[in-house]
């Protein structure tokens, strides 16, 4: 009976029990709130209904009254803001080190490609216990990556990198939702999340695979001729990409932003927006050039460059942290 | 203060004035505009609910089995448009608020006659078009237009769409124009600002927002239009574009359009309140101003509907703390309301059940409001039913419940005729049931997680939307029922007095259908809004025996 009538969601991540606490409290304050007014709106409707010989007795009001029934109300909900606010921020913020995975969606599909070079469609394997983060753009119009089991849900835009994360705690399979509207098959733009016991996802992980991301990404690198100019010496047209990452970078006029997964993107497909200090606006472009895919290749690989010991994705391989700068090693990746 | 009216026809009034097409199409009486409002507006309602019965229905299985996928998409799309902007907008202020602005304040008409004329007329050629566009393909986006897919990726007819709501907006702009200047300028000698009725109050408010926020859409829809023909990159990124710029302008207006929509049902549900508890409003001064503080704030929590959209964690923080604020006013009307019923003379007539309706439907829409608000919360339900249940409760639940209510109250001002008591009371009682069976559901569709604007969902699914299905089938036949009997009373309905319900207000001292300049001569007030103490004080004839009877 309940398989066709839920009450309420499976909770698989770390996340869901803060969310559905709150969502208890509210539950309750406001089933006293309605409570309270329903009760009076009876009581009073029936207590002082109409009777012959008795007319209604004015009251002009109370501002007493009315400032207690504006502060209380206020003051009830800047607990639920703050406490709505705390949950938010813990679920907007990835944790340092997590296992990241690239999403690409397009209609009516989830193309994701984990850093470790499997890649899935419309199907996500996680370990239990992980902290994953999803690094997501779509390649036509916007959509929405929801899974209710983990209360996690970001748009997905495209033209730049949304970024959203979870740590599944319970073994099973859930559904991935794409929650903004997308055109004809939007409610067919689903998925699931295979959460597993790490040995399990182990075994899965062993499965065939080109190699890491960032290696992928390496060879893009070559390819395209960005090794002539980013040089790994201080001779090169444009900066040295060694140890860039997650820094900040002064740029020529004046600014200064942290190097993230969009500025990277960004320096990719519109080179002149944001130059750094010290360099001429010489690159071209690669918007058309390069698909989503490999733009997610790209920017494995310059993040790679900043791991401990950088250097290339080929010489990640010795490294215990973080995931996303290693060949699918058997065994000691899971071991969190 | 029994009234000499007999039946209609025989003494002078605005509807038997003048007979003929001509006479109604080329009419400045705001009473006359309100009827053409009235008969376009349900229309329009009809129209939009047709396409939510075929929603409703395509939802009953798991499979999408009724219409084709796009079919469905169009059909949520243009129960949206229709709904919102050629029923929801224009409804109250147009027809009840057409009517009666002019009466309650003691003057003969509107500051702008003719213009009030032309805003129907922009109504109507926004409607001719939406049918049109609707008639020859449609739309696919959701009335919510969201770039780049409303301007690169479907091939339906989004720029005829977008001007039928552009045309239909300055109508909404007019109306809301002619409303301020109005208030402002012709009130009657003694009609001060702290005599006005709260409907008044109410529209006051809500035409401020007509006015500042229908032309940020119009300039969004326009942006469209220009981007999806001269392909100029404004929101798709492709272009070099900004698909959030779209989201910031579009809810810039859209989310205060849900005050368009709600503030004129508070002014009805105070109007009503007062006569039916014989009480002045409990704390008058703070319901006029919090309409005004709805209407401020209101402007200041558009992106609240885009905590998942890609913006800043800090913007989403300020936001949520006002839409806080915005919920306080609310709160503070529902207190009001309530505390008028303490040691009231309440009587159960179908205007204030509607307004008791429309209390606990408001109640459990704002209320949930609250969970939207929060930022951990809305995460997880936005885009999903619970959005969808959350703004029925206010948009339907609230706002049309309200608009119900006036219309009963006011009809028989309006026909001249008693609507059948009896019939009016269970129609109220269907529609309350039907709403809830309807909506509630779709809360916990919503925190069990189906998303909205699905054709097809998982077999868990199920049994929830079986039951908002059949609610809506309920909601229905309540809907239609009004209809029926309004219809009917126009021809069969006994004779309505001048002031049926003993009411206070300008409006009530005119004749049952008002001459064509509404008062003879010019009145003056000496009194203060809802003075039933001195009406029950003085009337030789009790009110509960001056009530009409069920017809």
């Amino acid at each position: 009976m309940f398989d066709n009538f839920p009450l309420w969601p499976d909770r698989a991540s770390s996340t869901a029990g803060n969310v559905d606490a709150l969502y208890i409290f509210l539950l309750i304050v406001s089933g006293l709130m309605t409570l309270l007014i329903f009760t009076a709106v009876v009581y009073f409707a029936a207590r002082y209904r109409r009777q012959h010989g008795v007319n209604a007795e004015q009251i002009d009001g109370s501002t007493p009254l009315e400032l207690t029934w504006s502060i209380i109300p206020l003051a009830v909900f800047m607990v639920i803001f703050l406490w709505g606010a705390v949950v938010y921020f813990k679920g907007r913020t990835p944790p340092r080190d997590s296992t990241e995975v690239y999403v690409v969606a397009k209609q009516w599909m989830w193309k994701l490609e984990h850093a470790e070079g499997q890649r899935e469609i419309n199907e996500l394997h996680v370990p239990v216990g992980r902290d994953v983060k999803l690094i997501m753009t779509s390649q036509d119009v916007i959509h929405s990556f929801y899974v209710p089991a983990f209360r996690m849900k970001q748009d997905v835009l495209p033209g730049r990198y949304t970024v959203a994360w979870f740590r599944a705690t319970k073994p099973g399979t859930y559904h991935l939702f794409c929650a903004e509207y997308c055109g004809t098959q939007h409610s067919g733009m689903i998925g699931s999340i295979i959460v597993q016991e790490p040995a399990q996802y182990e075994a899965w992980m062993s499965g065939g695979t080109t190699g890491p991301l960032s290696a992928t990404g390496e060879k893009i690198f070559a390819e395209l001729g960005c090794v002539t100019c980013h040089r790994t010496d201080t001779q090169g047209r444009g900066p040295n990409l060694q140890g860039v990452f997650g820094k900040p970078v002064l740029l020529e006029d004046g600014r200064t932003l942290t190097a993230d997964e969009n500025y990277v993107r960004e320096s990719i497909l519109d080179p002149g927006a944001k130059v750094v200090k010290g360099f001429k606006p010489v690159m071209p472009t690669f918007q058309g050039l390069v698909s989503e895919e490999q733009l997610n290749a790209l920017v494995a690989y310059v993040k790679s460059l900043s791991q401990p010991g950088a250097g290339g994705a080929k010489t990640a391989a010795a490294e215990p942290q973080p995931a996303s700068s290693k060949p699918p090693a058997k065994g000691s990746q899971v071991n969190r | 203060m029994a009234t000499p009216s007999g039946p209609q026809g025989e003494r002078e009034n605005y509807l038997n004035k003048h007979y003929g097409v001509g006479s109604w199409l080329l009419t400045t009486d705001h009473k006359r505009i309100a009827l053409l409002y009235l008969i376009s507006i349900t229309f329009f309602f009809f129209i939009g609910g047709f396409f939510a019965l075929l929603i409703r229905l395509e939802l009953l299985t798991p499979a999408g089995d009724l219409v084709q996928a796009d079919s469905y998409n169009k059909l949520f799309t243009m129960h949206g448009m229709v709904m919102v902007f050629f029923f929801l907008i224009p409804s109250i202020p147009a027809v009840l608020g057409n009517f009666l602005v002019p009466m309650m304040i003691g003057a003969r008409d509107l500051a702008f006659p003719r213009i009030n004329l032309l805003s129907w007329y922009l109504y109507i050629i926004g409607g001719v078009m939406m049918m049109h566009c609707m008639l020859t393909g449609g739309v696919d986006t959701g009335w919510t237009f969201y770039t780049p897919f409303s301007t690169a990726f479907t091939n339906t007819k989004i720029v005829e769409a977008g001007l039928a709501i552009f045309v239909a907006g300055f109508s909404s702009i007019l109306t809301g124009l002619n409303f301020v200047v109005t208030i402002h300028r012709m009130r009657a000698p003694g009609m001060t600002w702290s005599r006005l009725p709260l409907f008044i109050w109410a529209h006051y408010a809500t035409s401020i927002i007509q006015i500042l926020g229908t032309p940020v859409i119009a300039i969004t829809i326009v942006l469209v239009a220009v981007e999806r023909t001269l392909h100029l990159g404004i929101f798709d990124p492709k272009l070099g574009g900004d698909p959030l710029l779209f989201q910031h302008l579009f809810w810039f207006y859209s989310h205060p359009a849900v005050y368009i929509m709600i503030l004129p049902s508070m002014g009805i549900v105070s109007e009503i309140i007062a006569c039916f508890s014989r009480k002045r409003i409990f704390g008058y001064s703070f319901v006029a101003l919090s309409s005004i503080a709805i209407a401020v704030f209101g402007f200041l929590v558009w992106a609240h509907h885009m905590f998942v959209a890609g913006i800043s964690v800090y913007a989403a923080l300020i936001f949520s703390l006002l839409s806080y604020a915005v919920a306080v006013p609310s709160a503070v009307k529902v207190f009001n309301w309530t505390a008028t019923l303490y040691k009231g003379s309440i009587r159960y007539d179908a205007p204030m059940l509607y307004a008791f309706g429309f209390l606990g439907l408001f109640t459990i829409g704002g209320l949930t409001g609250l969970f939207l608000a929060c930022l951990g919360i809305d995460v997880h339900v936005t885009d999903t039913y619970f959005v969808v249940a959350h703004f029925h409760y206010i948009m339907v639940g609230g706002a049309l419940m309200g608009y119900l209510g006036g219309m009963h109250f006011w009809w028989p001002k309006i026909s001249g005729r008693l609507y059948p008591e009896g019939w009016a009371r269970l129609a109220a009682l269907i529609v309350f049931i039907g709403f809830n069976l309807t909506f509630f559901p779709q809360f916990i569709l919503g925190y069990v997680g189906m998303p909205r604007r699905y054709y097809q969902y998982p077999q868990e699914f199920q049994v929830l939307n079986v039951l908002s299905t059949a609610g809506a089938t309920v909601l229905g036949v309540g809907y239609l029922l009004p209809m029926i009997y309004f219809l009917w009373s126009m021809r069969y309905g006994k004779p309505a007095p001048d002031n049926p319900w003993n009411a206070a207000g300008l409006e009530w001292k005119t004749p049952s259908p008002p001459t064509t300049f509404n008062f003879e001569e010019e009145p003056v007030v000496t009194w203060e809004a809802y003075n039933y103490e001195e009406i029950d004080a003085h009337s030789d004839i009790r009110p509960d025996e001056e009530a009409p009877s069920v017809g």
